[in-house]
């Protein structure tokens, strides 16, 4: 067993937190969502729908808490799909070079990158988690010590499939792709039905049936549904409507994030092996 | 050191006061081919490097230098003919090759965000060199180049031939069997590519074999124990500087006279002149014998001839001369215009 990859993590981290604009930024970003938009929002729809009757027997949650793991499984999915980017800029400065001429094996490559963006998801996971239970979020409400345990360690475990998920599909864009100009569009493109089409900020029960059929394979669906049955607990209401998960939704998530996260695995290690130097 | 390798079929053995004539080949060439679609880049090169030598490819833009260097370390697919690098085979034995080598590249590729040490650092950790190697290395290779003092400085603040040094020390770390430079001087002034040279010359007292390729006559001159010159894809010719000089003839005169056409003829008659070559305004004579014996000789026949004479110069053949004799073009032309394709622009070319 080689471990060249620890290389390859190290020199991003280093990097990560030497631009302090980078550090500051991806700390930042995740608050400013839940400040904004999160509160923002909250407001209305709580206002909106104070009309609606609690359902009885059911623990009614406010709309930020609903809307904080959908603000976790957003803000990671930026960070990843954008965060191959740096990947077609040490292609195209060659910075690439001296370590696809070294024998490093390409996986390596992949793992260590990888390994440094689920880093940077953890952390913007926590600051999430962190500032918005001091505004109010209602995660982990009448857990016990160990069931909070359990919880955080579910959530960072989806988080760490979906963050490998879409770092080897953008890394794999990246690779393939000449210029940014390119790879910035596609991006654009591929995180518009990914950002709508999906429960991350609202629930999907009013979609069109067929966009209701298609979010439920979104990633982002089932990040935001994991996140949910940890953070929230596996019944509860909001905005009137009736959350409900069983074992069999959580394995979904999990089991769909981890195909989805294998099936990026493999088309990224396909495109580097293609790589020319 | 008994037996260090014992692969393709030839044995060396190092310090036993056996064959110690015979030096080994660290690089053997045979008959290797490569084409870009319809391009072909590299037609049919054969040539060894032996231990211990720097051995360079002089040639113009395009000759295909960067393509045999890339095939040599492995960067590109090897698609015709054999290629052994320090033993091992190129097609099937990549990762040995990989591990014997080190590359400065011809476009500048460090990473500009990291000091001098952390560039060297990574280096040492993704070829797996443990912590306290990593360390004496960094040390030996910072003095070596010059860059104790820039240490902690990032690599986006040096100068230009400081980068090129960092580089120098980078392809070091691992200490290689062979150092691989292509082009590594190319856009400085003479200075910076003296001082490299100085660095080159120590490297290989260490006993590092150098392959480089290069566009500068004085580099390939003043640099290297042996020389190919490559044009369109082929060696043309291979030695040493001096031989290649010496194959020319022992001096070269230049001539201007009222009638160069007549003395050209004249000349071609006399038998320690080699070769006659017409430029616009004067005569390139080359002879086989010091210039002292034949230049009265040559005075004298022209003058009866009737022809007046301009101007006489007297020089050694350079490597200019030998160039332009075997390509039949002079390097001039094929320059690379280096504010398109110096190294400052990386990324751009290929
Ligand atoms: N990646 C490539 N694709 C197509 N043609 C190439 C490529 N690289 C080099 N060539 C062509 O092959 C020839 C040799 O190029 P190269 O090996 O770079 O020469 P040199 O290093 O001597 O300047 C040139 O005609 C060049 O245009
Ligand atoms: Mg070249």
């Amino acid at each position: 067993m080689n471990f060249e990859f620890r290389a390859i993590y190290w020199r991003d981290m280093l990097k990560f937190f030497r631009f302090k604009s980078m550090l500051i930024s991806s700390l930042i970003q995740p608050v400013m969502w839940l400040a904004f938009f999160g509160l923002a929002m909250s407001e209305s729809f709580d206002k909106l729908t104070s009309v609606i009757p609690p359902i009885a027997g059911v623990q009614n949650v406010d709309y930020l808490s609903y809307m904080g793991a959908g603000i976790i499984a957003m803000d990671v999915l930026f960070s990843s799909l954008f965060g191959g980017t740096s990947l077609m800029f040490d292609k195209k400065y060659s910075l690439l070079r001296e370590t696809l001429a070294s024998p490093v094996p390409r996986y390596h490559i992949i793992l260590g990158v990888g390994l440094s963006g689920v880093t940077k998801a953890f952390i913007q996971t926590s600051m999430i988690i962190g500032f918005g239970k001091l505004i109010g979020m209602d995660f982990f409400m009448g857990y016990t010590f160990t069931e909070t345990l359990i919880a955080i360690i579910g959530i960072f475990l989806l988080v760490g499939i979906f963050t490998l998920g879409f770092l080897f599909l953008s890394g794999s864009i990246a690779i393939t792709l000449e210029n940014p100009e390119g790879m910035q569009s596609i991006l654009t493109l591929l995180s518009m039905p990914l950002f709508f089409v999906s429960n991350a900020l609202y629930p999907v029960d009013a979609f069109p049936a067929v966009l209701r059929f298609l979010s439920m394979f979104n990633p982002l669906t089932l990040l935001a549904d994991g996140i949910r049955y940890f953070a929230l607990g596996n019944n509860f209401s909001v905005m009137g409507i009736h959350y409900m998960y069983t074992s069999a939704d959580i394995a979904i998530s999990f089991l769909g994030l981890l195909f989805f996260a294998l099936t990026m695995l493999a088309t990224s290690l396909w495109r580097f092996n293609k790589v020319d130097v | 050191m008994g037996i260090i390798e014992s692969d393709g079929g030839h044995l060396i053995r190092k310090g036993e006061g056996v064959d110690l004539e015979m030096t080994a080949n660290v690089i053997e060439v045979n008959r290797l081919e490569h084409s870009y679609g319809s391009v072909k880049a590299v037609d049919d090169i054969s040539f060894n490097v032996k231990e211990g030598e720097i051995f360079s490819f002089l040639g113009p833009n395009g000759a295909g230098k960067s393509t045999v260097i890339n095939i040599l370390t492995t960067l590109r697919k090897i698609q015709k003919g054999e290629a052994r690098v320090n033993g091992y085979d190129v097609a099937k034995d990549s990762k040995s090759v990989r591990k014997s080598i080190g590359i400065v590249f011809q476009m500048l590729c460090l990473d500009h965000e990291m000091t001098v040490c952390e560039n060297l650092e990574y280096h040492g950790k993704i070829y797996s060199m443990p912590k306290k190697e990593r360390k004496e290395r960094i040390e030996e290779l910072l003095k070596l180049t010059e860059l104790e003092g820039k240490r902690d400085t990032l690599a986006k603040d040096l100068s230009g031939g400081m980068k090129r040094r960092l580089e120098l020390a980078r392809g070091l770390m691992t200490k290689p069997a062979v150092l691989f430079l292509d082009e590594p001087t190319i856009g400085f002034d003479i200075q910076t590519r003296m001082r490299m040279w100085e660095y080159l010359r120590e490297i290989k007292r260490e006993g590092t074999t150098i392959f480089l390729t290069t566009h500068y006559m004085e580099e390939a001159d003043q640099l290297s124990d042996r020389i190919s010159i490559i044009d369109h894809g082929k060696i043309i010719v291979t030695g040493t500087a001096d031989e290649l000089k010496n194959k020319l003839g022992k001096d070269l005169i230049y001539l201007e006279t009222s009638d160069n056409k007549t003395v050209a003829e004249i000349l071609r008659a006399i038998e320690s002149v080699k070769a006659v070559t017409e430029d616009t305004k004067s005569l390139r004579v080359l002879l086989g014998v010091d210039v002292t014996h034949v230049l009265p000789l040559i005075m004298e026949k022209i003058r009866q001839a009737g022809i007046e004479i301009t101007t006489v110069n007297i020089k050694k053949p350079s490597m200019d001369d030998v160039f332009v004799h075997y390509t039949g073009h002079g390097l001039r032309e094929g320059e690379p215009k280096e504010k398109e394709e110096g190294i400052e622009i990386a990324g751009v070319m290929e």
